[in-house]
């Protein structure tokens, strides 16, 4: 078996999800080559060529894969195609938009989001927000997979030393330009693959009560989510959202503050190691999840958390 | 301009789904079933491109048993012109369902084309990207805002970052994040008027479509439950038992 890997980047720096999904790639079994498109990607080739497993990375550098329209990438990747018998990448943004369209035009169908490998054509992946999980067996020759980061613990990112090929191809599709990107800026962790995250839903009441959470969240080294209601009532950006159309994340911890805990978004965080409840609603449904659970008005408890944080 | 919006019927978002017995899929007997949420953002979308005067005529489509008449139905009472039902009782899988719509797309010719992102019941995320790859339309997935201006259509997409805008040409497809629109409901005039609306049924093979699926279920299982912990006295108690017995601070 042989297997290319689209990594997920942001041109400077190689996503810790690439290496989750070069984990589920050892699990196939088989040669894994990496593909690095983008724009100004040296560093990002480098750190793929150090990650554990890794056989070859390629290297497409150039300006028509610098914002990763999927048009342009899918193009990129249908011809590099041939040889492979799986293509896999990170069920993130960019692996969502682009590899449903390499999987049409090779004329194979996709598996999205798989969360384990039972065989190298049969994959394990949630269905109805996590309520049911699916057993799916694939009869195509080429297995096209986005795969979940949090089912897969990453490989190393140091030790590997595979061999870095330029390849000099481009593939302007010109259906599509970029226009302009907000970035939401953070100097916490990435909510993806933070060890914390603390999230607020609709309780919070407002934007700026996520302030509260911030101070608690950066005591521990936490990133910040929020349950769609918050994201819906405009309090925090759509990227913060965890739930099943938002990020899917399965930390050490997660505590969730006024979440009242609807099924979509139990479907981003129930795969968490140990879960903190904090509500005033005692019927709430997060409490089901939840290892811990503290029935309390948040405007009283998270000061106090704060508080008890900082003796520490 | 002519928009085609394709609608998928699946199980009511509140409903808490079961799994069979036998391990074979969902028990959907006697279960509510409605339009896909984000169908239903991509149908409110078309109607407001209309009401603007930029649309003028919205075809929706859905693929599926006769029932899903019922969706198309609900479409049309919330604005759209004319219904196309591609009838069949076979599994339908995301590659088959592009296919599907890239021929009722040849036929129809329309400028832009919206679905929902994805369907609640699959988790797949796929039609629309597979649609714009077979037909070579551009396309803008994830849309939290759609701007047509003149013979380009900007689309503000929800990406992992934030937010992202791209410019499309086109014929393009566009898929709907939550975020796009508040879709309305249909008013009882509406709806009776949307059952006076031509509604065309038509079989892949019509379509010339093969429709074999090429993934198989060998089984579909319930998660595995999580238990629910304990209740914490106060602030103090949750921060020992996090650091003394979680050990995760």
């Amino acid at each position: 078996m042989s297997i290319l890997i689209i990594a997920e980047h942001d041109n400077s720096s190689l996503k810790q999800a690439t290496l989750s999904v070069i984990a589920a790639a050892k699990l196939i079994g088989g040669s894994i080559d990496v593909l690095v498109a983008g724009e100004n990607v040296s560093a990002v080739a480098e750190a793929a060529a150090k990650a554990d497993g890794v056989d070859k990375v390629m290297v497409v550098d150039n300006a028509v894969y610098g914002h990763f329209l999927g048009e342009n990438l899918s193009q990129l990747i249908v011809g590099l195609a041939e040889g492979y018998t799986h293509i896999l990448a990170a069920a993130g943004s960019t692996g969502k938009d682009t590899m449903p369209r390499v999987a049409a035009l090779l004329d194979v169908a996709q598996i999205s989001d798989i969360i384990r490998v039972e065989a190298p054509d049969t994959f394990v992946r949630p269905i109805y927000a996590g309520n049911a999980i699916a057993t799916i067996k694939s009869s195509d020759s080429v297995k096209v997979i986005t795969v979940r980061p949090t089912g897969f613990d990453p490989v190393a990112a140091e030790g590997g030393s595979a061999s870095v090929e330029q390849l000099d191809v481009v593939t302007d599709a010109g259906l599509s330009a970029f226009v302009s990107e907000q970035k939401a800026k953070s100097d916490r962790p990435d909510l993806s693959s933070a060890g914390i995250v603390v999230s607020g839903g609709r309780g919070m009441q407002n934007g700026e009560n996520f302030k509260m959470l911030e101070q608690v969240a950066d005591l521990m080294g936490a990133a910040v989510g929020a349950s769609r209601a918050a994201v819906d009532a405009g309090f925090v950006p759509n990227n913060m959202q965890v739930g099943q159309t938002g990020k899917i994340v399965a930390p050490q911890l997660y505590i969730a503050v006024g979440v009242s805990g609807a099924i979509q978004h139990l479907a981003g965080m129930s795969d968490s190691k140990v879960i903190v409840a904090i509500n005033k609603d005692e019927e709430a449904p997060i409490f089901q999840v939840a290892d811990y659970g503290l029935v309390a008005d948040l405007f009283e408890a998270i000061p106090k958390l704060e508080e008890e944080l900082k003796k520490a | 301009m002519k928009v085609l919006v394709a609608v998928k019927r699946v199980v009511d978002y509140n409903v808490k789904v079961r799994v069979k017995p036998d391990n074979s899929g969902i028990d959907l007997a006697n279960v509510k079933m409605s339009m896909n949420p984000f169908c239903e953002i991509a149908v409110e979308e078309a109607v407001r491109l209309k009401e603007k005067g930029v649309v003028s005529e919205i075809v929706v489509v859905s693929i599926g048993p006769k029932a899903c008449q019922e969706q198309i139905r609900t479409a049309l009472a919330l604005g759209a012109d004319r219904g196309i039902h591609v009838e069949t009782d076979s599994e339908i899988q995301s590659l088959q369902a592009a296919k599907l719509l890239k021929a009722v797309a040849d036929k129809e010719q329309p400028n832009l084309i919206i679905l929902g992102k994805q369907a609640i019941d699959s988790d797949n995320n796929q039609t629309g990207q597979m649609l714009a790859a077979l037909a070579g339309m551009s396309l803008g997935t994830f849309a939290s805002e759609v701007v047509i201006d003149g013979d380009t259509v900007n689309v503000t997409r929800e990406v992992d970052g934030g937010m992202m805008t791209i410019s499309l040409t086109f014929p393009a497809v566009v898929t709907t994040d939550l975020r796009l629109n508040e879709p309305r409901y249909a008013s009882l005039p509406n709806i009776m008027k949307a059952k006076k609306k031509p509604l065309e049924s038509i079989s892949p093979a019509d379509l010339g479509v093969d429709i074999t699926p090429r993934l198989t279920i060998v089984k579909v299982e319930a998660p595995a439950s999580r238990q629910a912990g304990i209740k914490v006295a106060d602030v103090a108690e949750l921060v020992n038992k996090l650091k003394n017995e979680a050990k995760v601070i």
